[in-house]
């Protein structure tokens, strides 16, 4: 009895120093795989700023990893870029769409917020069900008719259009993302603010607007982000318009057009993700936010 | 300051009808308390009288005006909840000053307000704060800051202590109470709390289920409660009650429950012999006494709790089970037989049907 | 080129602080109104006040035509004989087959791949020291435009011939490896995988912080306990983690179904739909632009939408239950 109670501690012990260095092993092998893969995650980034300062030559007869080994830099391609590519003036053109676009989804997605959270009306809860369903609508089942539409009444070419169908299409996402915020706002806190003299405006602005100044931040980077980013709805609007193409619809057909060089193309695409980059690092908490927030829970 | 007048006042939740018709008369400075068990009504009926929600029947009235069509923020009006509701992106100042600022007050005034009624609470200190840095007794005294900065017609408070803890829920109320005697607001104060409502009104409406059960001054509540509900609603530990009829007895008419136990009626009370009618009793209006003592009932012990000045002592009145607060110390234990005395002067009858007391 | 730069801080003005301003004094106004009316009248006139240029807008850009493209996928290519369902059979025939077949491989591919890498990701970076950073370095991508994100992988599947220096990334690690080269972009099925990685790699940083987030929602105590009792750490993933995340890997799975829907960018922009990886919503574009034929473009709008339409009922199913509790 008193050697079968001695003995397990002894074999515990030993198993339990078995299991310590096997351990350290796994938290090893664990550091070395995650390290491997973030490295990995950020090869394209570190190619493309890599080929980006690399001269016209080195890059059409080697890898971008040669400027690690043999740097020789160069910011000619930058030259070229703005000189040939339009690359500034699609910046601006990019900038004259996403910004207002991103103000304009802040603030109707929150009046409207306002309006289905703390109004009573008929047909709140439809409309409510309706802004989620339109969460995962295509852009394309819209083209066919706005495209009419646009030539119709002129818009087509113009900023403006732009601006509308963003806005206009990212409204259920914002209405969505700060409804969920404003409901969570006591009521006790309207009615406090209604009980000083406040009115409906002035509770709007006075206590709604300071209280989600942080999620409006985070719909704000991802309405930028998505305005900056998108593609096909420039593509098919902006046609005919005096203004630089905007960064994507001009970056999409220099990859087209190879008379230019890799060179100056990466250069063009770096400036296109710095502004993106420069967000998305010093607003990470409200991003992170946004996509929490903006996900249908089950 | 005005007077507030409350007339068959109803509210429905669609088909719900959650206040039934309720009168209240309060008077210009007088601290009123509804209190009443969770779920009666109470803060719905605040809430009409500050214009949150729509009055369904019947006529609210605030100085001469008569205010079911006013809006909230046109009754003059203040209130505390129970969560503060203090915002939490303006400091404490910022609070007080918010309601002054949007009756476009000028500057000289406003801070001339705000720094007194933060003397009146001691909030100097805590001016520049932000509530999210204030513990919860300093909250509470921010809200209360709010309220009178603005110098309203009423005070609304919607359980404004009960998220604090039991030793500074004691220290408000007192304080709360020498405010509105130093302010004489007429306030308009909603409890559960039966003690908090006894120690702290002029005035106290007992509430159950939308109705008014009774309305008076605390000790008449007490002292002459108008029926079995607000007999065991006010006063701690709760009355107790016997059912039985009145029967003539060697000396007139008197009690007998319904397993034999007979007690002196309460005085004032002669209802004809035969009547069945339930006896009560405050458990501190019993005395200890010796057998055989004229009107002495033996009764069976089934706890005794001494909280030191006095002994809480749950009995068997034949199968009738009441307690007693006695100044006495008990040395008897649980199955001992001791001898207690109800006095009859401080008895009630009720009418076992209705609940109503009966004189 | 200096001429329209110097728009742009016109353009931003009036977008960002003209429209802006209109809107605010607009709702003042509608606000002033709404104070001459009696107060029931004002209560119930109030909310659409207030929604009203949301309610407009959303009406413009998505309900008016949504039902107009329903019509005109019935139409012919002008978008005015009725056709009735022909071109609803043109979408499920001929060069469309294939079309379809590289946006099932998109519809599973990308979800699978996506959700397999950001469940490893989120439990490993999990259980590091450095996890903001690792976090960081994931989210970076999804910053990135579709666009830009393609003209950046061109480096890395960039193929030459073999015998040649190899300048794309991973067919240079596999000549290191003695390997032939792939030609990523045009090997039939390799390539519609190769832009699907794009895909991936613009995305895992969404679908991470998603799972990342609901992992750390389960309560420590209860690992704790398992570990006590003595449960490996595939054990606790198996029996603990992942039955208490499910509601997010359907979260993730859903938002990839819908982007590997409406893929268009990198197709557009890395083959433009040649070497047989060309997908519906690239196909529209053409049908749109080159073609000029509103029906069929029509059709297969309709088709993404009711692709889409089973995810907006799902989601429409949990915002019922989450606010009724
Ligand atoms: N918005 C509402 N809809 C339906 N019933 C309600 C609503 N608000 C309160 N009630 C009901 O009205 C009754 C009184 O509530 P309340 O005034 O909050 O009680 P008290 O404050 O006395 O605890 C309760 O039964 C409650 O369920
Ligand atoms: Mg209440």
């Amino acid at each position: 009895m008193s050697d079968a109670a001695l003995n397990p501690p002894a074999a515990q012990l030993r198993s339990k120093s078995t299991g310590r260095s096997k351990q350290k092993l796994l938290r090893l092998l664990l550091n070395i795989i995650v390290i491997a893969f973030l490295l990995g995650w950020l090869v394209p980034i570190v190619a493309l700023f890599l080929s980006s300062v690399r001269p016209q030559a080195d890059t059409a007869t080697s890898g971008w990893w040669m400027a690690i080994l043999r740097p020789d830099l160069s910011l000619a391609n930058y030259g070229l870029a703005l000189d040939q590519l339009r690359i500034a003036g699609s910046l601006g053109t990019s900038l004259a769409i996403a910004i207002p676009t991103t103000v304009l989804t802040v603030i109707l997605s929150v009046i409207g917020a306002y309006a289905l959270v703390r109004m009573k009306f008929a047909g709140r809860t439809a409309l409510s069900l309706l802004l989620v369903a339109l969460l995962v609508t295509p852009p394309q089942i819209t083209l066919v008719p706005l495209l009419k539409l646009y030539n119709m009444v002129g818009l087509s070419g113009s900023i403006p259009g732009i601006w509308l169908y963003q806005v206009g299409f990212t409204l259920p996402f914002g209405v969505f993302l700060l409804r969920g915020f404003i409901a969570s706002i006591p009521v006790e806190l309207y009615e406090s603010a209604n009980l000083d003299g406040a009115s409906e405006l002035k509770t709007f602005t006075a206590i709604v607007l300071p209280l989600a100044r942080p999620i409006m931040a985070s719909l704000g980077i991802m309405a930028f982000l998505w305005s900056w980013n998108d593609l096909l709805i420039p593509l098919l609007f902006m046609g005919g318009s005096a203004m630089a193409a905007p960064i994507t619809v001009n970056l999409a057909g220099l990859v087209a057009q190879t008379t230019q060089g890799q060179g100056p193309l990466m250069a063009a695409t770096f400036l296109s993700v710095l502004i993106p980059l420069f967000l998305i690092i010093s607003m990470q908490r409200y991003f992170v936010r946004g996509i929490l927030g903006g996900a249908v829970k089950g | 300051m005005s007077n507030v007048v409350i007339s068959d006042v109803r509210k429905n939740y669609g088909p719900t009808k959650v206040i039934h018709g309720v009168d209240i008369d309060i008077d210009d400075g007088e601290f009123v308390v509804l209190v009443g068990p969770s779920g009666c009504g109470k803060s719905t009926l605040l809430r009409m009288i500050a214009g949150l929600e729509d009055i369904t029947g019947g006529e609210v009235r605030i100085g001469s005006r008569i205010v079911n069509d006013v809006v909230a923020k046109d009754r003059d009006i203040a209130m505390v909840f129970q969560n503060y509701a203090l915002y939490p992106h303006m400091t404490v100042a910022e609070n007080m000053d918010f309601s002054l600022k949007l009756k476009g007050m000028g500057k000289g005034e406003r801070e001339e307000r705000v720094a007194k009624a933060a003397d009146i609470l001691g909030l100097g200190p805590l001016l520049a704060r932000y509530p999210r840095q204030l513990s919860g007794g300093q909250r509470q005294r921010v809200a209360m800051g709010r309220a009178i900065v603005r110098d309203p017609q009423v005070f609304l408070f919607d359980e404004p202590l009960s998220n604090l803890d039991a030793k500074l829920r004691v220290e408000m109320r007192s304080e709360i109470k020498a405010l509105q005697h130093r302010l004489k607001t007429t306030t308009i104060y909603v409890t559960h709390d039966q003690i908090e409502a006894m120690t702290m009104a002029d005035k106290i409406v007992v509430m159950r289920d939308g109705v008014v059960e009774q309305c008076d001054t605390p000790l008449n509540l007490y002292d002459r409660p108008a029926n079995m509900f607000v007999a065991a609603f006010i006063g701690s530990p709760s009355m107790n009650f016997i059912e039985g009829h009145v029967q003539s007895g060697a000396n007139g008419p008197a009690f007998i429950s319904k397993d034999g136990v007979e007690m002196a009626l309460p005085a004032g009370a002669n209802p004809p012999v035969g009547t069945a009618v339930t006896y009560g009793f405050r458990p501190e209006h019993m005395a200890l006494t010796a057998a055989g003592v004229a009107g002495a009932l033996p009764a069976s012990i089934t706890l005794v709790e001494p909280t030191g000045s006095e002994t809480m002592v749950f009995l068997k009145l034949g199968t009738a089970a009441v307690a007693g607060v006695f100044r006495e110390r008990i040395t008897a234990g649980e199955g001992d037989v001791i001898h207690v005395l109800p006095d009859p002067t401080r008895a009630h009858l009720f009418d076992p049907d209705t609940g109503k007391r009966l004189t | 080129m200096t001429d329209t730069l110097a728009f742009v801080p016109v353009l931003i003005a009036i977008g960002a602080i003209g429209i802006p301003v209109l809107t605010y004094v607009g709702l003042g106004l509608g606000e002033g109104i709404l104070s001459l009316l009696p107060q029931g009248l004002s209560g119930s006139l109030r909310p659409w006040v207030w929604l009203s240029l949301p309610i407009l807008l959303v009406l413009l850009i998505l309900i008016y035509p949504i039902i107009v493209t329903l019509f005109t996928s019935l139409r012919d290519a002008r978008g005015e004989g009725f056709v009735g369902g022909s071109n609803y059979l043109w979408a499920f025939s001929g060069t469309m087959m294939s079309i379809l077949k590289n946006n099932i491989i998109w519809l599973i591919g990308f979800p699978a791949v996506t959700l397999v890498l950001s469940l490893a990701t989120a439990v490993l970076f999990d259980k590091v020291k450095y996890e903001p950073v690792a976090m960081t370095v994931v989210i970076l991508p999804t910053a990135i435009s579709f666009t830009a994100g393609s003209v950046i992988w061109t480096q890395m599947y960039s193929f030459q011939p073999q015998g040649m220096t190899q300048i794309g990334t991973l067919n240079a690690i596999r000549s290191l490896f003695g390997l032939a080269p792939v030609p990523w972009l045009i090997a039939p099925v390799v390539n519609t995988l190769s832009l699907i990685f794009i895909a991936v790699w613009l995305q895992l940083g969404i679908a991470t912080l998603i799972l990342s987030s609901a992992i750390k929602n389960i309560g420590s105590e209860m690992l704790e306990a398992a570990r006590l009792d003595g449960a490996g750490e595939w054990r606790i993933f198996r029996s603990m983690v992942l039955p208490n995340i499910v509601p997010s890997v359907m979260v993730v799975l859903t938002t990839m179904i819908i982007a590997s829907l409406k893929v268009f960018d990198i197709v557009y922009v890395m083959t433009n739909g040649n070497f047989g990886t060309n997908v519906i919503a690239n196909r529209l574009y053409y049908e749109l632009f080159s073609a000029n034929n509103l029906g069929h473009a029509s059709a297969i709008a309709v088709i993404l939408l009711v692709c889409a339409l089973p995810v907006a009922l799902i989601n429409i199913f949990h915002f019922r239950a989450e606010n009724k509790a």
